[in-house]
């Protein structure tokens, strides 16, 4: 099958972790957040975790181009 | 600190970001699906990678996320038995032994090997019985999910059930089984990063893991037990009276190991139409071995924070309490309330999408494999034989819409007849308990005939309710949990125990009498008709010119040196 993967998984962990990431650093010092989470940033580290396996991901990823559709498509 | 679960725009977020990838994955699929084979078998097209990690992908749903925390809470680290007594052995068992005649008999289904093998009553024994317990299966994930929903979040029953049901089947739809193993292997990288922080948050604040095995010494004394049997394995299986889980070490070895655990992974064709799906036989030997290695860690992902959540209750002033649900805990609760404690919003809305996917692929998984038993081992074979190829596509793709209503029909069921529910997983343990015996018959015992499987399953099934109706765990009350024939013989330190127990006679019976009635019968499959099916008439494969790191002996000892590993190390 012509589907790699990695691919779709790749921009999906990309997209959240440059999303989590972001609002972590908005959010950083905010007790009110993340005293539950003692006080850690866990959003900017979950981000910064999921961004690097994203991009892992999507660099050791095999780019093929799909097939054409057919008419009955 | 307090638990709650106010989400905000950017756990909305997270959760729609996830529905639109794994439905976009089934869009981008739906142009391979050209014949019935590559909408029910995946054309049997897929790396062994991907198929490894789908095939314990599909099993991490509600049962064992939920589940297996639930454990951890109850019993301990014993629970790690689950894994490697009970899940290993049987994967290196599939991957080296069971998997050539599965995949190398062209068999499409596990139902369809016993039709090869045996004859066409045990066939439909199988089929008719695993199609209803997977449809079940697969209303229970929904069921569940949406009580979560709605006792977590507030949400709507029918919103969550509705969501999660029109989601799976928009992708099994478009896709089929590719979409499924694709998106369990999206939802498995999902599940782990939705539920590693927690683990890691969960044992910073118990003070890591010397401050969880102190905490530990208050629950186990309140139990009666010795301080440290929460924190071992197999220390304190020297008598069942001694261990969380009441179970000696013989129930373990037995009833897990080698009824249970070997009985569900090398036969259950939802796992096992994973492997049947690999690209080679190559590929389909090695997918429960690749399986395995993730496997063998996912007790830190699900067992610790069961674990966590009972130390906590126990701790008088860490403000956080398992709810009680009759007169026990409810143990259930202990992820979704782990996560309300320690997750703020952002990595909250990943968590309980990460609940979400696992709730999914478990669903997928079970709608995926009833298409395939119901189109080719039922429809074809007693409704509509001798069709087009696009025909029984067609039939696949309607049946996931049919699959999918019924479970949302027995979700509802779930939701207002408990007890049915408890009743039906009851019978289909009976049913399932006996076949292991069936398939280690079949597959290593050229001389088993079809007679002999039909009534061994028969008399194991039978064997399994008796045994339950003449036993029942200590201090239970319903009859559900067992003693029904009137005359309790047996009481049983935990149900846990009675479970294994049920296993191996239903087990040891199904031997037996295959093997008495094989002996008394004429076998009427010829040799020829046998070959690729019975390890005796099967030629050895050779696998030359594959590097060593691909051969599935290998991996296997490199798997099997890994759980001994941990064996000693959680001992």
């Amino acid at each position: 099958m012509g589907l790699d993967i990695k691919i779709p998984i790749g921009l999906m962990f990309t997209l959240l972790g440059v999303l989590l990431a972001i609002y972590g650093l908005t959010t950083i010092g905010d007790v009110e957040i993340y005293s539950r989470s003692l006080n850690i940033n866990i959003n900017l580290w979950t981000g910064l975790t999921m961004l690097v396996i994203g991009v892992f991901l999507l660099a050791t990823a095999k780019y093929r181009k799909l097939p054409a559709r057919t008419k009955e498509d | 600190m307090e638990i709650s679960f106010n989400l905000t725009w950017i756990d909305y977020t997270i959760m729609i970001v996830y529905f639109a990838f794994v439905i976009g994955i089934g869009w981008v699929l739906k142009r391979y699906m050209r014949s019935a084979s590559d909408f029910l078998e995946a054309g049997r097209s897929i790396p062994a990678w991907v198929t490894g990690l789908a095939f314990i992908a599909t099993n991490l749903g509600a049962l064992e996320v939920i589940g297996m925390a639930a454990n951890g809470a109850k019993y301990g680290l014993m629970t790690v038995h689950f894994y490697f007594i009970g899940a290993i052995p049987g994967m290196i068992l599939l991957g080296i032994f069971m998997m050539p005649f599965y995949y190398g008999s062209k068999a499409r289904s596990v139902p369809e090997y016993l039709k090869l093998r045996f004859d066409e009553k045990t066939r439909g024994f199988n089929a008719f019985s695993f199609a209803v317990m997977t449809i079940f299966a697969s209303g229970i994930s929904m069921y569940a999910l949406a009580m979560l929903m709605e006792v977590l979040l507030g949400w709507n029953f029918n919103f969550s059930l509705m969501i999660s049901a029109i989601i799976v089947l928009i992708y099994v739809y478009l896709g089929g089984l590719s979409s499924a193993i694709y998106n369990e292997v999206l939802q498995f990288f999902l599940i782990v990063i939705g539920f590693a922080p927690l683990v890691i948050l969960g044992l910073i604040n118990i003070g890591g893991w010397d401050g969880l095995k102190e905490a530990l010494i208050n629950p186990a004394v309140a139990n009666g037990l010795e301080g440290n049997a929460y924190m071992h394995s197999w220390k304190n299986t020297g008598s069942p009276g001694s261990n969380p889980m009441g179970v000696g070490w013989f129930g373990v070895v037995m009833g897990l190991g080698l009824v249970l655990g070997c009985g569900y992974w090398c036969i259950n064709f939802l796992v096992v139409q994973r492997a049947m799906a690999a690209n080679s036989m190559s590929a389909a030997r090695r997918t429960p071995l690749i399986g395995a290695l993730p496997k063998m860690f996912i007790p830190y992902l699900v067992i610790i924070p069961g674990m966590i959540a009972i130390a906590l209750t126990y701790m008088p002033d860490s403000g956080f309490q398992l709810p009680v649900k009759g007169d026990s805990l409810d143990y259930d609760k202990a992820i979704p309330m782990l996560l309300g404690k320690y997750f703020p919003t952002g990595v909250l809305g990943l968590g309980l999408t990460a609940l979400m996917a696992s709730f999914m692929s478990g669903m997928a998984g079970n709608v995926t494999a009833f298409n395939t038993v119901w189109t080719y081992d039922i429809y074809q074979s007693y409704i509509n034989p001798d069709k087009s190829d696009k025909h029984y596509l067609r039939v696949g793709q309607l049946t996931t819409i049919f699959g999918v209503i019924v479970s949302i029909g027995t979700a509802y069921m779930a939701r207002f007849f408990n007890n049915i529910m408890d009743f039906l997983q009851l019978v289909f343990a009976f049913i399932n308990a006996p076949l292991f015996a069936t398939f280690v018959l079949g597959m290593f015992w050229k001389r088993a005939t079809g007679h002999g499987a039909f009534y061994g399953l028969v008399s194991g099934t039978l064997a399994a309710a008796i045994h339950h109706g003449l036993t029942a765990p200590e201090g239970s009350h319903m009859l559900i949990k067992g003693g029904w024939l009137g005359n309790v013989v047996h009481y049983y330190p935990s149900e846990m125990a009675q479970n294994f127990w049920t296993a191996t006679y239903a087990f040891t019976a199904c031997f037996l009498v295959t093997i008495i009635i094989s002996v008394t019968t004429k076998q009427l499959k010829t040799d020829d008709q046998l070959t690729g099916l019975v390890y005796a008439l099967t030629p050895r494969i050779k696998e030359e010119g594959v590097p060593w790191y691909r051969s599935p002996e290998i991996l296997a000892i490199i798997v099997g040196v890994i759980a001994i590993a941990f064996t000693i190390y959680w001992w």
